[in-house]
């Protein structure tokens, strides 16, 4: 399913809020079956990162290149490969889970049976809330709706920002497998978080954005 | 990606804020109520003389749909911008002009659809004859999509702003104003006998204008308040 090597090259890169400088000269590179960990204080940019990864925002200074080419040149068939998990769900409480996550398949223009989709919800731990609409799913369970697209989606980049909040133990396991597994496939991924998560042996570059070193795999 | 493909892609953005509108069906009647509330006043407050409301009736229905659907227009891409949906929107591998025209059509069918089909009522209590509502149903069938499209741009230019509003009423009623012209002015044109046909062709322009444009400046609007 996922095909193709090459992967995620950023250099130089350089971000102003107003007259501070959140980070300059930013460089790391992302191969094939890695996994990019970024870490650091609140505030210090890492957000903005992975929204710049993701092409949401324009970087004012560097370049970050994908399988080559510039991102923005790249442009829809960049966006087929990325899976972009932020701080808001993009959960609409007015549907279920089901529909949620058929609909957001369907929009990635990954459209996927009833069957599938209830089976990753089943994964997620959701069996008997599938066709409930999402306004009475606890904070947690319509964290976990959201991180099913995640068992659905055939992209090769994820870039998911603080995935684990929100979170209880079983289902940060299971999102750990589900990592893995993507990882094991050549897949890849750029995460942060601020909780203690037991990476094991997966194989991780970590990117520290207080004093910015990348410490290798 | 295919152009099937991708007209899927487009029918389930469609599909999705229909759905989403059926299940929170109090706003899309707020805005009809709206519409018929606000040209029910005019007979109360200028008098019941027939002769004065069917003068001023052309004007005032379509002011009304015209602050109808600028009430609408607040909703268009907020709900998904304050769940992330507008986020994931940006980063799909479509055009993002088709996908905001997608989304401009759902929410015609939701706020200005309902507002044509209930304009012949309101034309009847203002007194206007059988071939002037004809005339007015024609307008606003092609002048409500318009605006939707006009205030599609001011809606992603105020995205996440305070008091947006206010503000998003300040950017667009001015470009309402041609929409309100030709409209307007071809029911009266038909009521007194003119003839509504140059005003209307003029009003279909527009329509045609806006289509071409205003998507591509929604879709630039958007990237720049979603950065």
């Amino acid at each position: 399913m996922l095909k193709g090597a090459g992967g995620l090259m950023v250099s130089g890169l350089a971000v102003w809020r107003g007259d501070r400088c959140l980070f300059s000269d930013l460089g790391v590179a992302l191969n094939a079956g890695e996994m990019l960990y970024v870490s650091g204080a609140n505030g210090s940019g890492k957000t903005t990162l992975l929204r710049m990864l993701c092409g949401l925002v324009l970087p004012e200074q560097g370049s970050i290149c994908w399988d080559g080419k510039e991102i923005r040149e790249l442009g829809d068939d960049y966006h087929r490969e990325l899976f972009y998990f932020g701080h808001l769900n993009a959960i609409k409480e007015e549907l279920s889970g089901l529909e949620n996550l058929q609909m957001s398949a369907a929009m990635a223009g990954q459209p996927v049976t009833e069957a599938q989709a209830i089976d990753a919800l089943d994964q997620m731990g959701l069996e008997g809330f599938e066709d409930l609409p999402a306004k009475v799913l606890s904070q947690g369970q319509k964290r976990r709706v959201a991180l099913a697209r995640l068992l659905l989606t055939r992209a090769r980049l994820w870039v998911l920002d603080e995935p684990f909040t929100a979170l209880d133990i079983v289902a940060i396991e299971h999102l750990r497998d589900t990592l893995r597994a993507h990882l094991a496939a050549q897949g890849m991924v750029v995460l942060t978080t601020h909780q203690q998560v037991d990476f094991g042996t997966m194989p991780i570059r970590q990117l520290k954005m207080d004093n910015r070193s990348e410490i290798g795999v | 990606m295919s152009q099937a493909g991708m007209m899927a892609v487009l029918m389930v953005v469609v599909r999705r804020d229909l759905i989403l509108a059926v299940r929170r069906m109090s706003d899309v009647l707020t805005t009809l109520f709206f519409f018929v509330i606000v040209v029910s006043l005019f007979p109360l407050g200028v008098g019941p003389e027939m002769e004065v409301l069917r003068e001023i009736a052309p004007g005032v229905i379509w002011v009304a749909a015209l602050l109808a659907s600028m009430l609408a227009l607040e909703r268009l891409f907020s709900d998904d911008y304050r769940d992330g949906a507008l986020e994931q929107l940006l980063l799909l591998p479509q055009p993002l002009s088709l996908l905001v025209l997608s989304k401009v059509l759902a929410h015609w069918l939701i706020s200005g659809a309902p507002l044509v089909l209930m304009a012949p009522l309101l034309g009847m209590q203002l007194g206007l004859s059988w071939d002037a509502i004809q005339v007015l149903l024609l307008t606003l069938l092609l002048g409500t999509p318009a605006m939707s499209l006009i205030g599609a741009v001011g809606a992603a230019l105020t995205l996440g702003l305070r008091g947006r509003g206010v503000l998003l009423a300040l950017l667009v009623l001015p470009l309402y104003i041609p929409v309100l012209i030709f409209g307007a002015g071809a029911v009266e044109a038909s009521v007194s006998g003119l003839g509504a046909s140059a005003h209307v062709s003029l009003l279909g322009a527009v329509l045609v204008l806006t289509l071409c444009f205003a998507p591509l400046a929604t879709a630039m609007a958007m990237k720049i308040s979603m950065e």
